[in-house]
């Protein structure tokens, strides 16, 4: 190693070292590469690449109709999709000019409540992971498997749900959600307990994320952060609050707002955002409009289609003369009534169901119309912009259509990619190991970031 | 403010720099010729009638190929022509894209800007020659510019003067082409390794 | 001669036994799927009972490259880079639909499976794969892994394990009179 060259004025030449925290990392969940310059362990200049996990979302949407798009939007941000699926579809019904009935208002709220929750629960495990918490990890991962499995009850899929449609959704909850709903709630709430316990006053953690990664509100909204980045310096705004759209308006919830801008703020912002979502769906699922009754209205007995089988097959037909069969509700098409709760009435939009399409002539013709190659779901020629509140902030779909049946542009405003801009803003002047907090905080989520 | 009241508002400020504007779905858009851009951006950022802190969003839309899809053999009138519900307003039509057919940019850079104070929304339109793509960088105002004039860059080919650092952002930089116009094919891969498949 | 034949196999089987039940995996993870993959490595789906639970994030330290989520061009160069680094005997994980053959993303930004720039021990497709396919395929790469010879020489094809549903009892032995039927991995 050669020695120090001295100034005259008897500074040393030192040399700025590049570390190359390249796409493949272990502490970085997500695929990007920061070329960090540091001098000694301070970071002075960082310059972020991204683009690993570019797919092409924009490019395969005008590739597809506009229900196929749908698929694509769960893989935006992965770990809460339900809330990708619905600020689609509310883009696409405010092109068409259409609105959904109440409950199906309902259902895409609290779909989009737990998505919420998983995405905080996957962020906060991952960062306190990262700083060596394994063991929150592991139960705040067991929270949201709870949740995965309710969200398997209502959609069929635990992650890539495709549930929401333009005009609707898939179908309807379950008969039996609220419970198994409330319980898994109930755990996630002890899960939170206990993690809060076991890092919100633990001395290492709050030295690792307190005064690491700060940014103030001009500069995040300089910026264009919005979402729980942008709430922990301080600013209020929540698009659910602001910019109310679905039922929101009519449900009661707290927006928290921190102070500082710091790696902790951010952490606590996230907590209570995950305990103020409980409080929605718990809302949601009191206030929620019924579905109607699956019952013969003579006798006023239903019974589960399988047991109709049972029954039959050993020759009690006297017990189930009167009763009508009960299928799984959320198969489509299965249940006629269920559509006016899940649909919006408009025939150029959603499937009718299949007692409908195979039964008379209207039906299979809008079944034909809405299924055949090149005919579709044709929202006028125009453009519309639609924000939801993502897990990250401000999710926006901007969607020009020319009037045929695949999209002419949609573009997804990720909320990520304004934080990952500011991303050399909020290490430079850090040391070297602030870098992994705060880029756990951040919430990168690559499907998001690079679409 | 109401979404034509804010169209308003911009037109008294800058009557010669309007193209157009509409209010369609209750979005208040207005295109504007490129060279006032910078002025009118100051201006929405800075004046205390508008007040728009947040940009948004940046992207372009490519309209070269609006239009030109084949309808189907038959049904070919069968558009959907619904009602509109009554929270969303479809008081004017929309005007098209965002130029008469016989001289049609081909690209067109969006902004939608956003202000927190007074919560309401513009959406800012640019028409740009495919010859000529250049327009002003807004990197000098909203420091979120920076990142999203690189992606419009990276997949349209649209240059921003006085942008500090103007290279690809999502694709790789020895990827020719700019993929998200119409006029590169979807599947034209052009891999670095491995074969192209 | 058979009793060296006889050494030799049962010295195979002894070390593919210690090979498939440590298993230090490198979770290359991108996109999607790595929240399966978090899913099938913590308490509920628990990869650890397998002996696959401890990941060792740099490649010269793991044998088994698990390619979770889209590979997309950009990208590529840096995925053969680890694959080369890593040292024989390594087994490659192809986790997802993505990666088996591309998935629903077919266009100028991904890769359409990774098999066309490295070879590919076992394919996981799902999008994403349920944990329980997850297992099902680390089962079958521990089957694999215990099939192998000690020298690192595949058996062919044909001889591979017929049940593809589970474990390879220890009484199972490569039939000698097929030969040793040789596949070397290409490069």
């Amino acid at each position: 190693m050669s020695p120090p060259t001295t100034r005259a004025s008897g500074q040393l030449e030192t040399r700025d070292m590049l570390l190359n925290v390249g796409p493949a990392h272990p502490a970085m969940h997500g695929i990007i590469r920061i070329v960090a310059t540091l001098d000694g362990e301070i970071v002075t200049g960082a310059d972020v690449e991204i683009g690993y996990l570019h797919r092409g979302f924009e490019k395969m949407s005008e590739t597809v109709d506009y229900n196929g798009v749908i698929p694509y939007t769960d893989r935006l941000n992965y770990v809460s999709p339900l809330i990708n699926n619905m600020g689609y579809c509310m883009a696409v019904e405010k092109l068409l000019g259409i609105s959904v009935p109440e409950r199906c208002h309902y259902i895409r709220v609290i779909v989009s409540e737990i998505s919420r929750i998983t995405d905080h629960l996957t962020c906060v495990g991952a960062s306190a992971m990262e700083l060596g918490a394994f063991s929150v990890f592991l139960y705040l991962i067991k929270a949201r498997e709870y949740l995965w499995e309710l969200i398997e009850m209502v959609t069929g899929a635990r992650l890539t749900v495709s549930y929401c449609r333009v005009g609707g959704v898939k179908g309807d909850l379950p008969a039996a959600f609220a419970e198994p709903c409330r319980k898994a709630l109930e755990e996630t709430r002890r899960v939170l307990a206990e993690a809060d316990a076991l890092l919100t006053r633990n001395r290492i953690f709050v030295d690792r994320m307190s005064g690491t990664g700060k940014i103030s509100s001009e500069d995040a909204i300089s910026y264009g952060i919005t979402g729980p980045f942008l709430r922990a310096t301080g600013v209020d705004y929540d698009v659910r609050k602001d910019c109310p759209y679905s039922v929101y308006d009519r449900l009661q919830f707290d927006v928290p707002v921190g102070t500082r801008g710091d790696n902790y703020d951010r952490y606590l912002v996230r907590m209570e955002e995950m305990e103020q979502s409980i409080r929605i769906v718990e809302q949601a699922l009191k206030d929620i409009p019924p579905g109607p009754f699956q019952t013969n209205p003579t006798t006023g007995h239903p019974i589960p289609a399988a047991e109709m089988v049972d029954q039959a097959k050993v020759g009690n037909i006297s017990t189930i003369a009167d009763a009508t069969a009960v299928t799984d509700p959320t198969l489509e098409g299965s249940a006629r009534p269920l559509h006016a709760n899940i649909a919006a009435d408009e025939k150029r939009v959603f499937l009718p169901a299949k007692e409908d399409t195979y039964g008379n002539i209207e039906g299979l013709m809008q079944h034909f119309k809405l299924v055949m190659h090149g005919h579709g779901v044709r929202p006028p020629k125009g453009e519309v912009y639609f924000p939801v509140e993502g897990a990250n902030g401000e999710l926006g779909f901007y969607i020009v259509s020319d009037g045929s049946n695949t999209p002419y542009r949609v573009r997804v405003r990720p909320p990520c990619f304004a934080i990952m801009s500011a991303l050399p803003k909020l290490v430079i002047g850090d040391m070297m190991a602030d870098l992994t907090p705060t880029f756990g905080s951040v919430n990168m989520i690559g499907g998001e970031l690079d679409r | 403010m109401t979404a034509a009241s804010l169209i308003q508002a911009v037109t008294e400020r800058f009557p010669e720099a309007l193209k157009g504007s509409h209010t369609y779905r209750g979005d208040a858009t207005v295109l504007v010729f490129r060279e006032f851009l910078l002025d009118i951006a100051r201006t929405l950022k800075e004046d205390p009638v508008f007040q728009m802190n947040y940009l948004m969003d940046l992207t372009a839309v490519d309209f070269s190929a609006f239009g030109r899809k084949p309808s189907p053999a038959f049904f070919a009138s069968s558009g959907v022509a619904v009602r509109p519900s009554s929270e969303i307003p479809d008081e004017d039509p929309w005007p098209g894209p965002p130029t008469p057919h016989s001289t049609r940019s081909r690209f067109v850079v969006v902004y939608h800007f956003f202000s927190l104070r007074l919560k309401h929304r513009l959406r800012l339109e640019v028409a740009v020659e495919e010859g000529d793509a250049e327009v002003d960088s807004l990197s000098a105002l909203w420091a979120g510019a920076d990142w999203l004039e690189r992606e419009v860059w990276d997949m349209f080919g649209i240059r921003f003067r006085g942008h500090p650092n103007l290279k690809r952002i999502l694709m790789y930089e020895e990827f020719v082409g700019h993929p998200l116009r119409k006029d590169y094919a979807v599947n034209k891969r052009q891999p670095l390794i491995g074969p192209v498949n | 001669m058979t009793e060296a034949g006889f050494l030799t196999s049962r010295l195979d089987e002894a070390i593919g036994w210690a090979r498939k039940y440590s298993i230090f995996q490198y979770p290359f993870v991108t996109a999607c799927c790595g929240m399966e993959y978090m899913a099938t490595a913590c308490s509920h789906y628990d990869v650890d009972r397998f002996g696959a639970g401890l990941p060792r994030f740099s490649p010269r330290q793991a044998d088994v490259l698990f390619v979770v989520g889209t590979i997309s061009h950009k990208m590529a160069p840096v995925l053969k880079r680890i694959y080369d680094q890593m040292a024989e005997p390594k087994w490659v994980v192809s986790f997802g639909v993505c990666t088996c053959t591309g998935g629903f993303y077919d266009n100028y930004a991904t890769v359409m499976g990774i098999d066309t720039i490295m070879p590919v021990d076992i394919y996981i497709p799902g999008c994403p794969p349920r944990p329980e396919y997850v297992l099902d395929g680390l089962l079958k790469l521990q089957a694999k892994i215990q099939a192998q010879h000690a020298s690192g020489q595949r058996p062919a094809p044909e001889l591979r394990p017929p049940e593809v549903e589970g474990h390879v009892s220890t009484e199972r032995r490569l039939r000698p009179e097929r030969g040793d039927g040789v596949e070397r991995r290409k490069q």
